[in-house]
């Protein structure tokens, strides 16, 4: 190369132009802004409100003293912490075999019983109450029918209009969170800290209950905390079950505060202890999980061994094949039924089916088709909008742009602990009243679903970007590239998969939300998990069963074609090479 | 001319000192190396170089002109050097041909201009063939060389590399490291490499950066740095060595186990008092099986052969002194074979033993 050459590279390599103001301090200032707009602000809001007298502004414990008053509202608080706790007894029953079986030992057909839980795992838990409705309803429902032809008795067996029904159907969704806790762990224990406690002479049972288990449980505690809180949280399922049967939890009791008159200060201040107990129980959990001292969780560990069950094996595929039987087959075939019946109760024959309700909804029903495709812009948003700001505070605390870039990471991730009840509730407390009065509106629904997912698209975000190499864009910068273009070419190609990936892990919870938006929805923003529980009140189960059918489907094709796309993408990208 | 200039570097981190008072000189087109252990501030000095550390102290210029100073840094893109990297940070999104002319599209050079200089740098690191592939169709070294030509094809003022063959294996690390020689030799690219492998950078360097602790030991081209040391950490680091420590006196240094002239050094004799310290390669110290007729300018001392390895190459034997808790490493060629116990007389040349501070201060 010649002189010239080299002397004009270097001219062109060596402007001599100053550093302009730190453009990563701005976008610390945005952040740091839509971050007190969207968590802060809100939470603020509910706890000024809960302490606040409504006509005068003045500071007042009264709403606290009005939230705790009446008999009713303390039997509600100690119905959520009693169906808290019963849920968890029964995924310890259902997970914890089920994990074990799965990880450890010969039980057959693996893939199709991982395969299942996960349809337990995506299945909304208010979809499932519905199928349940439709099986265990007294007397009209499938498995009381059953019951009375096989027995003759003129009475159902099951009521899922009760306590415990609403415990169990809370527990066959909420197990596998459990599931995963403790598989994982599980995975991780090696054969050869078990060898060792049969070389001592302890045979497998004894081995599996004092040394597994003992390693594991940690992990499992971890999971019933999770799975407690999930419960106490969760509105779809009471506001389907325990209203109807006639009593109340902490959800629906708040959504009693928000039928009119409104009281939200009132909700304010009983939500604030559901709120509190949340975030006290899930610091115990990370201590739990942190502190597991058992050095076999951490290593590679050898390698695991299958622990031959013997004709047992059956028996332990029974039992989980019962399971998920209950959890998803079941369930699923009754809503599949009444979607595509005349009338649900006339039962299965081919002169009862019809595509009637999906056309009913789709093409007749008032508000219903609006619902889906509110459903599905406002979660499109929404995941726009919390992927945009993780990678962002993402990308700023792990190239450390700044100092303090950590606070940012904090408060993105503290929805995590905000039940979504809590979080509308907040929601509605900072941004209904004027000046803003977005109550009712979509901009109010999308933000709070942004809100609600965050920590989803942070935690996703934050390990895509970690994933990639930082000398990636150091590689472009030393070679005369600035930051952007180094985003632009290298770091937003290299985590294309990974981003719509954690686009759709916000996009999908977001598409059946239920709890936050029952609290923020107007006449014109109905979501599709809000038309559903209007149906439900109207009794119509085929409608409703049919609008359900479309929630589960239409999800499966989204992540259906997402995939294609990303693998035609990868494709392409081979080809041209 | 100078090219680049430090002077009194650092940085700190929080509290933690990384890098201090580092201050060098290089020449236009000269190879540097900074040698040193796990931890002694290489990769902060190098990447202070490159800008993407601000200095906590100090300055660094090139061409005369400012480039980094605490309050001030010129941004890494601005400063017409290139990286490599110790993971090479190939684009794996691109093919070979796009990572290598990626910099040349930063500096809009005309398509033909272009295409010739990534063809010609292409052909040199022999990767013609595969300018079309994708980086993870590529093996360790092919990725290497691509790295290569991407950072030289720009024509850098100054090659920076990062332990840039510490992911390669053996013989593939010998091959490479005489292939940036090579690219050295025929573009003469300003260039200073970290390493922490003493071989790499003798292999490579015009001159070698030694640091500990985030300070520079000593800087020298490599026969001086191994013959003539300047410190015990130098003399320990690079290359094995033995130290005596002893106390001079009137002529005389005492040693554990043994006496020897002071007059018989070169540099200094006569004037040494008090504790002294020398550092001896192995391979300078020669075995007899018998005292010798004439000193013949040389210190002997009477041993005992305490432990022997056999490495192929030379014996490595272990001699104690005479009563003194001295053990001292002797490279011998394969044919002096010398049993454990056996009594044995070393030669160590005074010539060829390099003055190092004493131990005790
Ligand atoms: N970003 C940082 N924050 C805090 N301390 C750092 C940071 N980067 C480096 N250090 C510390 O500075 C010292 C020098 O680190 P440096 O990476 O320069 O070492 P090195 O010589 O390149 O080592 P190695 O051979 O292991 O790569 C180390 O003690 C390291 O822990
Ligand atoms: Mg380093």
């Amino acid at each position: 190369m010649s002189q010239t050459e080299l002397t004009r590279v270097a001219a062109v390599a060596m402007p001599t132009r100053r550093r302009a103001f730190d453009p990563a301090l701005l976008l610390w200032i945005v952040l740091a802004a839509v971050l007190i707009f969207l968590v802060v602000n809100p939470l603020f809001r509910l706890v000024q409100l809960s302490l606040e007298d409504t006509d005068t502004g003045a500071f007042t414990l009264m709403n606290y003293v009005t939230a705790y008053s009446r008999q009713r509202y303390i039997t509600a608080t100690w119905n959520s912490l009693a169906l808290g706790f019963w849920v968890t007894v029964l995924c310890l029953i259902f997970a914890v075999p089920v994990a074990w079986a799965v990880s450890r030992t010969d039980m057959p057909c693996k893939g199709a019983i991982r395969l299942l839980v996960l349809g337990a795992f995506v299945t909304p838990p208010y979809l499932g109450s519905i199928g349940w409705i439709l099986l265990a309803g007294p007397n009209s429902g499938w498995l009381n029918r059953v019951w009375m032809t096989l027995t003759g008795a003129h009475e159902g067996l099951f009521n899922i209009y009760s306590f415990s029904g609403l415990a169990f159907n809370i527990a066959l969704y909420s197990f596998p969170y459990l599931f995963i806790f403790t598989s994982a762990a599980l995975d991780v224990v090696s054969s050869e800290m078990e060898d060792a406690a049969n070389i001592l002479g302890a045979g497998t049972l004894r081995t599996t209950l004092r040394i597994t288990l003992p390693l594991v449980l940690p992990a499992i505690l971890g999971g019933a905390i999770i799975t407690f809180l999930e419960a106490i949280a969760l509105f779809g399922t009471p506001a389907l079950i325990a209203i109807p049967a006639r009593f109340n939890v902490v959800t629906t009791q708040l959504l009693q505060f928000f039928s009119q008159p409104i009281r939200a200060e009132v909700a304010a201040a009983y939500a604030v202890p559901l709120l509190l107990i949340t975030v006290g129980l899930f610091g115990v959990q990370r201590w739990l999980v942190r502190r597991r001292g058992f050095v076999s969780l951490t290593g590679k560990g050898g390698d695991r061994r299958q622990m031959a069950l013997g004709p047992w094996r059956w028996v332990m595929l029974g039992y989980t094949l019962l399971l998920l039987s209950l959890s998803v087959l079941l369930p699923y075939a009754a809503l599949a039924q009444a979607a595509l019946a005349k009338a649900w109760g006339r039962g299965f024959s081919l002169d009862n089916l019809t595509l009637h309700n999906f056309h009913y909804l789709l093409f007749e029903h008032e508000t219903a088709a609006q619902s889906v495709i509110n459903s599905f812009t406002y979660a499109a948003a929404a995941a726009c909008i919390a992927m945009g700001l993780a990678l962002a505070i993402a990308y700023i605390v792990s190239r450390r742009l700044l100092p303090w870039a950590g606070v940012l990471s904090f408060v993105a991730m503290a929805p995590f602990v905000v039940p979504g009840i809590v979080l509308a509730i907040a929601f509605y407390a900072a941004y209904a009243p004027p000046p803003l009065a977005l109550y009712g509106t979509a901009t109010i629904l999308i933000l709070a679903f942004a809100t609600r997912f965050l920590p989803i698209g942070y935690a996703n975000a934050d390990a895509a970007i970690r994933s990639i190499n930082p000398e990636m864009e150091d590689a472009v910068r030393i070679l005369g590239g600035g930051r952007l273009l180094a985003i632009r070419r290298v770091l937003a190609p290299l985590m294309q998969r990974s981003l719509i990936g954690a686009w759709l892990l916000v996009f999908i919870p977001a598409t059946r939300e239920l709890s936050t938006a029952m609290f923020l929805y107007g006449p014109n923003t109905r979501t599709m998990s809000v038309m559903l529980m209007d149906m439900s009140e109207e009794g119509n189960f085929e409608s409703l069963a049919a609008l359900g059918f479309l929630l589960l489907a239409s999800t499966l094709v989204i992540v259906g074609l997402a995939s294609g796309l990303l693998g035609r993408d990868f494709m392409l990208r081979r080809e041209r090479g | 001319m100078s090219k680049l200039v430090l002077t009194g570097l650092g940085k700190t981190f929080g509290t933690v000192p990384a890098v201090q008072d580092v201050s060098l000189t290089l020449q236009q087109g000269e190879f540097v190396s900074l040698l040193g252990p796990s931890g002694c501030g290489k990769t902060t000095t190098l990447r202070m170089i490159a800008g993407f550390i601000s200095p906590t102290a100090g300055t660094i210029e090139m061409n005369g002109a400012p480039l980094s100073a605490p309050n001030r840094v010129v941004a890494p893109e601005k400063r017409g050097m290139s990286m490599i990297f110790q993971s090479y940070a190939i684009w794996p999104n691109m093919t070979v041909a796009q990572n290598v002319a990626f910099g040349l599209k930063l500096r809009r050079l005309p398509g033909e201009d272009l295409r010739r200089r990534l063809d010609r740098i292409l052909d040199v690191v022999q990767l013609g063939h595969l300018k079309n592939r994708y980086p993870a169709e590529l093996s360790g070294g092919q990725q290497q060389r691509v790295a290569l030509a991407r950072a030289i094809v720009i024509e850098p003022e100054v090659l920076l590399l990062d332990e840039p063959l510490s992911n390669l294996d053996a013989n593939l690390r010998e091959e490479m490291r005489s292939e940036i020689r090579r690219l050295h030799d025929a573009f003469r690219i300003t260039t200073v490499y970290v390493t922490h492998d003493q071989a790499e950078a003798m292999v490579t360097s015009d001159r070698i950066v030694v640091m500990n602790h985030g300070r520079i030991e000593q800087v020298d081209d490599p026969v001086s740095l191994y013959n003539r040391p300047r410190t015990r950490f130098v003399a320990g680091f690079i290359g094995r060595t033995n130290f005596l420590d002893g106390t001079a006196d009137t002529g005389t240094i005492r040693f554990p186990g043994f006496t020897a002239r002071a007059d018989l050094l070169p540099e200094v004799a006569g004037l040494l008092h008090g504790p002294v310290s020398f550092s001896v390669r192995p391979q300078n110290i020669v075995l007899h099986r018998a005292a010798p007729a004439d000193a013949n300018g040389a210190w002997w001392v009477e041993g005992r052969i305490a432990e022997r390895a056999y490495l192929g190459e030379y014996w490595e034997y272990v001699v104690r002194p005479a009563a003194a808790e001295l053990r001292l490493r002797v490279s011998a060629a394969p044919q002096s074979v010398y049993e454990t116990g056996d009594a044995v007389w070393l030669e160590i040349d005074p010539r060829r033993i390099a003055r190092v501070p004493s131990s005790e201060v």
